[in-house]
């Protein structure tokens, strides 16, 4: 390293030195002449925008994505509604100007101030919503004295609109305002305190596409915060449309179909597991949720026995009953338990340990085969194929026909169900499988629980030949212009565990239960469409047989009646519809599930759009 | 050993305007944080910046302590160290505002991106002290200073954090500008520059585009940087030539000012104290500055001579691109304001460089054997 003497010497590093301060005074008078323009030249029009702290963000909402039926039905819109707002810092005497306001509107003064409470947190500038979808009335009244009103504000925002009143809500859901401990999240980066965010079903679950962006503008407003001009606009963006999988027309019909009773109806297509029908009764006005649903009627939603808060299709367990004997048929069959020639005798019971085991039909059904067994739903064929089978076994099948997991639906909190094992039992219980056990399980009345969504996946797949799909319930999603944003294609999750003659004979089986003079659906029968199917009836308490079989059935206390159960598909050969009922304390498949299924399937057959509709 | 003449030459005056830069800066920042705070208690990061500013000067007594020369001899360790943290930002960084650029070590939370900038400026300091010649420097003498400039910026553009990446090029720049460059070779490089614009562009990610262009044109983006800086423009052009006064500031109060207290807070003095704060500011800020030229330019070894004149550049490049931005002369990017911002790591980094400065500046007595280089 060289030292040297002395910068000073050299007289070419005294010159770049002397260039580097010219340079820095140069900076430092533009800074300085910036801030003569800033502070003297411009300084008077500056400190009156700034008393009057004029220029403010004004912001507006975006928007939310539509959400259309797969025939292109809207069935979710946005409407405008006018919301009064006030900003404190313009309102003078706050609470002379929300008296004022409350006696032109009408609305205790105490509730008006107690939203400012609320409030109080966010800067004085920012306006603070009073009350939210005025009506017509009151939006004149306080158009009329807007200058007796200094601070309060109408901003048109828009407000989601349910078209059909309770139709399909668990489905579409609802929307609630996002809370402080949600926004701290920071996983929605668009939402400001008072925003509203899907809270329950399909607009929970694809918040993200359908909230939008917001927009914004800057204003110059006037000393009571009314806008002189907007300097400044940022359009929002709308969210993004959904198309559903749902049928409008039949979900409709289903709903009305269950008239007031409670239940679940589950629709799909076989072939690709589009949800056509998803109904959980009974229902709830989504309307009532928007802008806070109160506190009488969220009590009276709470309290209903019925559980209307609950989508029952995915979230309430039900044990299958005799819908299950489709699962001992494939379980029997493919372990060689038995075979298509192999009959059992039905005295109408059987001895098993020291217990005697009921068929439903006390007078019995003399011999029967494997497809009589399905079609007369004989328990006693059932409670033999599962001796020989075994529990495990029956859980081997029932898993792996998507039994006791879950269906992978886009919505939340879906439910399990239970399929028991003797390995389960252990751990649950501390106790050893009784063989008595099985013997209930195989007629589906032990530990077995199911949700309808699952039951209609599985009769899909049995129908289809043996492919299980994911339910599908968004089909495009699509921006404003049209343009698809995602296609979510239907998505094969496994196939039922059985040979194609395994499923043959449980197709035909099925078939006779509707189309055989002694099957146990024959009174459904349709004239120009085959229904394949399998009722259920549920024991929600065990009572003696002969006490609620026959004419005192009516006599049984509602809530101790048995669930009915339907499961089917139509037409038998290429099905194009899968269904699931389930009617709670509808006593008899046959009777209370069935018909509804008929219904909807010649409903749905007829449309002449779905009379071509093929398999893929 | 102890030199005596250590503290003869200590350089009081420097010491005395880095006080006064501080105790303004504090005063500022205790209004930005109580303004608009109806309890009146004292702000926790207000207390948190004193002693960050203490720290700070037991740091520049610390740097006080080692011969700025024995810096020449550790120049590729420190550098080193630095790089190292920089990649271990990248592995263990904690995120913050969309990008990962602190780095926990205990319960104290730095940002290595800012050390980074003393470190290269040393290194440089120590290749261009072996080469520098009226001639001017040619292109084979450039390239070990353009690996070492080029390795932390692509680290902390990586981050992402534009703002110090481009900071850390203008410092470099400044200082190979300054050590001179052969005539052709400026003028090659030049052209470099100016036709890897448009590659650079390419490169930016979508929000640093927009802040770009919201630059030039503010209406692009006006509900967020153009708000900022009409609002920005507001407070500042509302001081008018006195202020409005101590606390008294609307704008602030309101908190209408996003970032009031970190790069923002030229704002507030401007809006409380007027033309006549700011340019004492402005004025102080230029004295510093002239200093620490004077330092460079005295020193008579080469490379103490380059190291202060690199962390002068440092400091103007730090003043000149925060006020340039809130006056709205410049894109918002986030550069502190040197003694005034609140930050610990923009404070430590720049007591480091007033601790190097003051280093350099009292041990610049006649020559002594003991000081003589070969």
């Amino acid at each position: 390293m060289t030292e040297f003497s002395k910068n000073q010497d050299k007289e070419w590093i005294k010159q770049r030195f002397i260039g580097v301060s010219v340079c820095i005074l140069f900076v430092f008078a533009l800074l300085f002449l910036r801030l003569v323009y800033l502070q003297i030249i411009k300084g008077e029009e500056y400190r009156l925008l700034s008393e009057k702290n004029a220029v403010r963000l004004k912001s507006i909402q975006s928007s939310r994505g539509l959400i259309f039926d797969r025939n292109q039905k809207l069935l979710v819109d946005n409407r405008p509604s006018f919301n009064l707002k006030i900003v404190l810092e313009d309102a003078g005497d706050v609470k002379e100007t929300v008296e004022k306001l409350a006696q032109f509107i009408q609305e205790p003064y105490q509730e008006l101030m107690d939203y400012i409470a609320q409030a109080k947190n966010g800067a004085i500038y920012d306006p603070i919503t009073l009350k939210k979808d005025i009506s017509r009335d009151q939006l004149a009244i306080v158009e009329a004295h807007k200058f007796d009103l200094p601070g309060i504000l109408i901003d048109i925002e828009p407000t989601r609109y349910y078209i059909y009143k309770k139709t399909a809500a668990h489905l579409l859901g609802y929307l609630g305002q996002i809370n402080s401990k949600e926004l701290k999240t920071g996983k929605y980066p668009n939402v400001r305190s008072g925003d509203s965010i899907g809270r329950y079903g399909i607009e929970k679950q694809f918040e993200g596409y359908l909230q939008g962006k917001r927009g914004g503008r800057q204003i110059e407003v006037d000393a009571s915060g009314r806008t002189i001009k907007v300097l400044k606009t940022v359009e929002p963006v709308a969210g993004f449309d959904l198309n559903l999988t749902l049928d409008l027309d039949l979900q409709q019909a289903a709903e009305k179909l269950l008239e007031d009773r409670d239940g679940a109806v589950v629709a799909m297509d076989p072939n690709n597991g589009d949800i056509l029908v998803m109904v959980s009764h009974p229902s709830f006005d989504q309307n009532d949720f928007i802008g806070g649903i109160s506190q009488e009627k969220w009590a009276e939603l709470i309290s209903d026995p019925g559980k209307p808060m609950i989508n029952k299709t995915i979230q309430a367990e039900y044990p299958p009953a005799s819908t299950y004997k489709i699962i001992t048929t494939l379980a029997a069959l493919e372990e060689n338990c038995i075979n298509i020639n192999t009959t059992a005798y039905c005295p109408g019971f059987l001895e098993y340990g020291n217990r005697t085991y009921r068929c439903w039909n006390k007078y019995g059904h003399g011999n029967v085969n494997v497809t009589e067994g399905l079609s007369q739903s004989c328990d006693v064929f059932y409670y033999q194929a599962g001796i020989k089978a075994g529990v495990d076994k029956l859980a081997k099948y029932a898993m792996g026909c998507g039994l006791g997991k879950v269906t992978g639906i886009l919505l939340e909190n879906e439910k399990d169900g239970l399929i028991p094992t003797s390995a389960w039992k252990k751990k649950r219980y501390k106790e050893s499988w009784q063989g008595g056990e099985t013997l209930s399980v195989a007629i589906g009345q032990g530990y077995n629980l199911v949700t309808p969504l699952q039951m209609a996946v599985l009769i899909a797949a049995v129908g289809n030949g043996g492919t299980l799909y994911r339910p599908r319930i968004v089909k495009t999603i699509k921006d404003g212009s049209g343009l698809v944003i995602k296609k979510n294609e239907s998505e094969i999750t496994g196939g039922l565990p059985a040979s194609k003659e395994t499923l043959d004979i449980v197709r035909n089986g099925l078939l006779k239960v509707v189309q055989d003079e002694r099957g146990t659906a024959k009174r459904i029968r349709l004239k120009d469409v085959e229904i394949a199917g399998k009722t259920g009836t549920a024991q929600v308490y065990n009572l003696k047989k002969e006490d609620k079989r026959g004419a005192e059935a009516k006599e049984v206390k509602y809530s101790l009646r048995d669930h009915a159960w339907f499961v089917c598909y139509a037409p038998a050969k290429n099905p194009v519809i899968a269904i699931s009922v389930m009617v709670e304390h509808g006593e008899h498949g046959s009777s209370a599930a069935a018909p509804i299924a008929a219904a909807l399937i010649a409903q749905y057959i007829q449309e002449p759009a779905n009379k071509k509709v093929l398999p893929e | 050993m102890f030199d005596r003449r250590l503290i003869k030459h200590f350089d009081w005056g420097l010491v005395a305007l880095i006080f006064i830069i501080g105790m303004i800066g504090l005063g500022i920042l205790y209004s930005a944080l109580t303004a608009g705070n109806e309890t009146g208690a004292v702000h926790v990061l207000f207390k948190k910046q004193m002693v960050w500013m203490g720290a700070g000067f037991m740091v520049m007594i610390i740097i006080l302590m080692i011969d700025f020369r024995d810096l020449d001899k550790i120049n590729l360790f420190v550098y080193s160290l630095c790089i190292g943290l920089l990649i271990s930002v990248i592995v263990f960084g904690q995120i913050g505002g969309g990008s990962r650029r602190w780095l926990l070590i205990g319960f104290i939370r730095i940002q290595p991106s800012e050390l980074m900038k003393i470190a290269l400026i040393i290194s440089l300091a120590s290749v261009y002290s072996t080469c520098i010649s009226e001639t001017g420097l040619n292109f084979r003498k450039l390239i070990k200073p353009a690996v070492l400039c080029l390795i932390p910026f692509g680290l902390i553009v990586d981050q992402p954090d534009l703002g110090t990446g481009l900071l850390l090029l203008l410092i470099a720049g400044s200082i190979t500008l300054f050590v001179k460059l052969e005539r052709k070779v400026l003028y090659i490089l030049s052209g470099i520059c100016l036709a890897a614009v448009p590659l650079l562009w390419s490169g930016l990610k979508s929000y640093q585009k927009s802040r770009i262009l919201t630059f030039l044109d503010p209406d692009r983006d006006p509900l967020g940087a153009g708000y900022h800086i009409i609002q920005s423009k507001i407070a500042i052009g509302s001081g008018m030539l006195a202020g409005k006064g101590f606390l008294k500031g609307t704008q602030n109060a309101l908190s209408f000012l996003p970032e009031h207290h970190t790069d923002f807070i030229i704002s507030v003095l401007a809006e409380e104290w007027g033309l006549m704060g700011c340019s004492i500011l402005l004025l102080l800020y230029f004295i510093v500055l002239l200093w620490g030229l004077n330092i460079a330019y005295n020193c008579r070894n080469m490379f103490g001579s380059i190291l202060a004149f690199g962390i002068t550049a440092m400091i103007f490049w730090e003043i000149f691109i925060n006020i340039g931005m809130v006056m709205g002369l410049m894109p918002v990017v986030g550069v502190p304001l040197p003694l005034i911002s609140y930050g610990g790591s923009s404070v430590i980094t720049n007591m480091v460089g007033f601790g190097i400065l003051l280093n350099i500046s009292m041990r610049n007595f006649s020559s002594n054997k003991n000081y003589i280089r070969p």
